[in-house]
């Protein structure tokens, strides 16, 4: 199951772990990313609350997490290709969270309610 | 919020649009890095359109554009375009401006978008006392930036105007097909040859589509930020502020204070005389971390000493560089400093801030 924040990042969820990520929408939004400013392994995340940067030419970005829990891994290729970001969002998701509790999931918002959000800001 | 003429091609076009002094603009279109890449290596074209234009005219008119702006303009040979400030009492910047010199009797200055309505007020209330005009025409022309190293083939070949008269910062008066005037001057602001054409919107629209019928690369502001950052040309704002002085911004030559009384001359004497506190460098970031407008510069104990202005990471130039405004103590060339980019500190040293050599004709 995906999850999303109406700030356009992802968790994709397997278990007690959540793939955090930003959306297709985003990407397209923030042209080339430069720069991915990403905690360290066994940080502690929060959701709602701000966990990195993302980075295109023009601006950085916060990156707020969709749940909370620690930092089981983070994306090592988007060290030096950060651009991957913009090939495959989903597939590249940016850190890797072993949630501590997964009711938070119920905050979130579904694919269809995240797509309503896009079409809004489109407008 | 206002719109260009060109509104509706920009976004018929796919750009990305976002506000811009008082402005609905195109940011980009096919993104950032290909549009500055096209100016850097051939032409790309912008729409500028937001830009102000006032008019300055009357037998007066040498004496009150020098009372209120920081170049000397009494010199100047007519067809000569020159850089300079409007500066508060204080010195501080009220904006930065082009001015174009038709004769001694009559001034077209190009004013930021973000300052039209108070740069028209600032003008019109210093006016009183002299035997001018004050021709608020920001409604009547519009403004297309031709910028790069194909850009006199470009104008010459899609557009029929030949600028191969025009030296650097010059401009002439033309007239289009159909009656309308046009501006034409080899300005920029991209490091870049290339010039403006400043025209009534059927004109702009009709030379807009032209150039987009021949492949020309429609940019948008983006670019323009990364372009004119390279070449280490100051963004109202950014560099520049009601605060910041043409001194402390490092573009010192543009404020001649041998002139007699201007606005703002007595406060840059001072500022001369006793040294500026504070100055824009360039610095050169070490690590992945882009620095970026308001974040803080710090000394090597961590005491910030200044903020960043403009930031990063080049596109001609694959580094992470920065203009930032900090204490005079820590301006000179090579001295070490640390930026505080969210919660980490990288180092960083002063280098000068043109980071790339512009490319202009003589």
């Amino acid at each position: 199951m995906t999850y999303y924040l109406p700030t356009h990042e992802y968790a994709r969820v397997e278990g007690n772990i959540a793939y955090i990520g930003i959306s297709r929408f985003a990407a397209e939004q923030l042209g080339n990313v430069v720069y991915v400013d990403m905690p360290e392994a066994d940080d502690d995340v929060t959701a709602g609350e701000e966990f990195g940067a993302i980075e295109s030419v023009k601006a950085a970005s916060d990156l707020f997490s969709p749940v909370s829990g620690a930092v089981v891994e983070i994306n090592e290729h988007l060290i030096d290709n950060p651009r991957l970001i913009n090939e495959d969002p989903e597939a590249n998701w940016i850190i890797k969270v072993e949630m501590n509790d997964p009711a938070e999931l119920e905050n979130l918002l579904s694919p269809e309610a995240y797509a309503e959000v896009c079409k809004a800001e489109k407008h | 919020m206002k719109k260009t003429c060109l509104h509706p091609n920009h976004t018929a076009q796919g750009a990305l649009m976002s506000p811009f002094g008082g402005f609905d603009m195109p940011i980009s279109y096919e993104g950032i890095e290909a549009e500055h890449r096209a100016v850097r290596s051939a032409v790309g074209v912008f729409d500028v359109s937001h830009m102000g234009e006032v008019l300055i005219t009357g037998p007066q008119a040498t004496m009150f554009v020098n009372y209120i702006f920081t170049g000397d303009v009494a010199p100047l040979p007519a067809g000569k375009v020159v850089y300079g400030m409007m500066l508060n009492d204080n010195g501080g910047t009220v904006d930065d401006l082009l001015v174009y010199k038709r004769d001694d009797s009559e001034y077209f200055l190009v004013i930021n978008a973000s300052n039209i309505d108070k740069d028209v007020a600032w003008i019109k209330s210093h006016a009183a006392r002299y035997d001018v005009t004050v021709d608020d025409q920001c409604d009547f022309w519009s403004e297309l930036a031709i910028q790069g190293p194909l850009a006199e083939k470009t104008l010459k070949d899609v557009l029929g105007l030949d600028g191969s008269d025009l030296g650097f910062y010059t401009f002439k008066d033309l007239r289009s097909a159909d009656g309308h005037p046009m501006v034409l001057s080899r300005t920029g602001y991209t490091g870049e040859d290339g010039f403006e054409l400043y025209a009534p919107a059927p004109v702009i629209v009709s030379a807009w589509e032209k150039l987009m019928e021949a492949g020309v690369a429609p940019c948008g502001l983006g670019c323009r930020d990364t372009l004119r950052f390279e070449a280490g040309l100051p963004l109202y704002g950014d560099e520049l502020t009601e605060e910041i002085s043409p001194l402390e911004a490092g573009l010192g030559m543009f404020a001649k204070v041998d002139k007699e009384g201007f606005i703002g001359r007595d406060a840059l004497v001072a500022q001369k005389a006793d040294g500026v506190k504070r100055k824009v460098v360039g610095l050169e970031v070490e690590g992945r971390a882009i620095p970026r407008h308001g974040y803080d510069v710090l000394d090597m104990d961590g005491n910030k000493v200044g903020e960043i202005t403009t930031g990063y990471h080049s596109i001609t130039l694959d580094r992470n560089i920065a203009m930032a405004l900090v204490d005079s103590r820590f301006a000179a060339l090579d001295t070490p400093l640390q930026v505080q980019v969210r919660r980490k500190v990288f180092p960083a040293k002063v280098i000068k801030k043109r980071f790339y050599t512009p490319n202009y004709k003589k």
